[in-house]
């Protein structure tokens, strides 16, 4: 009995040295979050739902778009990444023109390739070559696409 | 009663466990983790082929362009190689400001291990590949300052049997002066000139087969592991770390990683991007107005021997010149990501070698002054001067060996 209320005791200190210490964690992390947000642009990124390859609805609703990379997104590789564009019904979009731009809000800076479609696949499926992101952390991968529905667009959060 | 003591000191096993991890983790986070991983030596993809040089790979090139780098031949005094510069006993540079050959140039030399890795060679990134980077100081008047005719008749004179057992017969050069080349230097144009197109063709032909051996034996240059590496791989494999760095150093890399912001270009194996900023260095007084990339990008884009060239190996695209960025004004003054593998070891640092040591380098980062052309890009860190400290302690723990390949052994006479 005795042995047990001391085992009992040295597990309540190791909880309580625990859970100290992972409040300490967390507040260090929040203070680096502070931080960079003092040498950083000041842009939050989004919710973790927010990110990802799609399907993805333009900025006024025309289209949705979704991303196909042909290996998964890694920093510092030129890559190639095959876009989906759909109406809202799901129809196919063909023969719409494409523009690409991205960068890191967070960092103030573009993206350091200038990507463009180079096929049009068939389908509403677009190929887009040479993309490369030059670290890791949030980026914006923005598509102007002007379509049979008009002009839109949509921009997709990347974690790399 | 006995289950319940059976129960507590199992949990209180676990909670050491827990501890124990925790401890083998040196308080890093699973993300953290991931991250220095993904900076570690280990993490470095295999070195990509070069379709552009055909020899690339071959080891009978490797060891002819590991003599021709070493051959004072290969220049207007006889008294310049390539190793003048990059000098193996130094990490392969030289560590002065400014590059010295027959004269002074306007950039600091640059290293070579790992080097087949980067898409741009050059502080302005202005050549495409190993083999085109090389030929570059070689008709540099102020580096090599000879001419391509000239290098052309130091292989026949001196390495025949070996270059055409590699690239086939070597032309006919009688006819053709020692000195002649597309160089700032009148009386080379001149003689250049008087060459028939056939005549160019042969010598530029050797020329680039030069750039091409060279480039063999610099691709085999590859770095080892570093103290950080091996902290790493601690880490990875759950054992206590303890002992690999110091406290100051672990509280560096917290702040590389963190706050000091240095991954946002300083990242990957090689702790760099691979990109090209402006981090407002201030040019070197007394030298020629230096645009950085902004000129480099249109440079490689018009450059003899880039991938699209006649000289290249490889009929297939080239990537990185189809979707290079050009024109922008973020261009101006930027200045290639300079790996930090070895940074210990090679000051002066920047460009032109303007920042002396470590710590000035991270004042600079620190303080971040306005650019005096183009924009800077950095933002004031604001960091105390123990962290600064921690940083370059931290920095100095990337210094690891050099691997080059060694002289293949005597041939036997026949």
């Amino acid at each position: 009995m005795t042995s047990t209320q001391r085992i009992d005791r040295s597990m309540v200190r190791r909880t309580v040295l625990t859970l100290a210490a992972l409040a300490a964690a967390i507040s260090m992390t929040a203070c680096s979050h502070a931080m960079m947000m003092i040498h950083g642009t000041g842009a939050k990124r989004p919710a973790a739902g927010e990110f990802g390859l799609g399907p993805r609805t333009s900025a006024e609703g025309r289209y949705v778009a979704t991303l196909e990379p042909a290996t998964p997104l890694r920093p510092r590789q030129m890559q190639t990444v095959r876009v989906s564009v759909r109406d809202a019904d799901g129809r196919a979009i063909d023969e719409a023109r494409i523009s690409v731009d991205g960068g890191m809000p967070q960092h103030g800076h573009g993206l350091p390739t200038r990507p463009r479609v180079t096929r049009n696949v068939g389908d509403g499926i677009y190929e887009i070559e040479g993309v490369r992101f030059n670290m890791g952390g949030w980026w914006e991968f923005r598509l102007a696409i002007a379509g049979s529905r008009g002009a839109d667009t949509v921009t997709f959060n990347l974690a790399l | 009663m006995t289950n319940r003591t059976f129960s507590a000191a199992s949990l209180a096993l676990v909670a050491t466990m827990a501890t124990v991890a925790a401890s083998g983790r040196d308080g890093w986070t699973p993300e953290q983790l991931d991250e220095l991983r993904s900076m570690s030596l280990a993490s470095l993809e295999p070195l990509p082929r070069d379709p552009t040089n055909r020899v690339a790979d071959d080891p009978r090139a490797a060891d002819l362009g590991r003599r021709l780098f070493f051959d004072t031949r290969l220049s207007a005094n006889g008294g310049v190689a390539c190793s003048t510069c990059h000098q193996p006993d130094r990490a392969f540079q030289d560590g002065i400001a400014l590059a010295r050959g027959v004269g002074t140039t306007a950039r600091r030399t640059m290293p070579i291990a790992a080097m087949a890795r980067s898409p741009f060679l050059f502080w302005d990134g202005r050549k495409d590949s190993l083999w085109a980077q090389a030929l570059g100081p070689l008709e540099s008047p102020v580096e090599h300052g000879g001419t391509r005719a000239l290098y052309a008749h130091v292989v026949a004179d001196a390495y025949a049997r070996d270059y055409e057992e590699i690239f086939g017969a070597l032309p006919d050069l009688s006819r053709v002066p020692r000195s002649a080349g597309p160089v700032p230097d009148q009386d080379a144009v001149s003689a250049w000139r008087a060459l028939s197109g056939g005549q160019r063709d042969d010598v530029t032909r050797v020329f680039v087969n030069i750039g091409k051996a060279i480039a063999a034996y610099e691709r085999g240059m590859e770095l080892g592991p570093s103290r950080f590496d091996t902290y790493v791989a601690a880490l990875t494999s759950g054992q206590p770390p303890h002992g690999i760095l110091t406290d100051a150093e672990v509280a560096g890399l917290r702040l590389f990683i963190g706050k000091a912001n240095c991954t946002q270009c300083h990242n990957g194996p090689l702790f760099t991007s691979n990109e090209f900023h402006n981090t407002g260095v201030a040019p070197r007084p007394g030298l020629p107005v230096d645009h950085g990339r902004l000129a480099g990008a249109t440079a490689v884009l018009s450059d003899e021997f880039n991938c699209r060239s006649e000289w290249s190996d490889s009929r297939a695209r080239c990537p990185e010149l189809e979707f290079i960025v050009t024109g922008e004004h973020t261009l101006d003054r930027a200045y290639k990501v300079p790996s930090l593998r070895n940074v210990g070891e090679r000051a002066p640092y920047m460009d032109a070698g303007q920042l002396a040591t470590l710590a000035e380098v991270l004042d600079h980062y620190n303080r971040a002054p306005a650019a005096v052309t183009g924009h800077s890009e950095l933002r004031p860190l604001r960091l105390k001067p123990v962290e600064l400290q921690q940083l370059e302690a931290f920095l100095r723990t990337l210094s690891g060996p050099i691997s080059v390949m060694e002289p293949a052994p005597a041939r036997s006479t026949q």
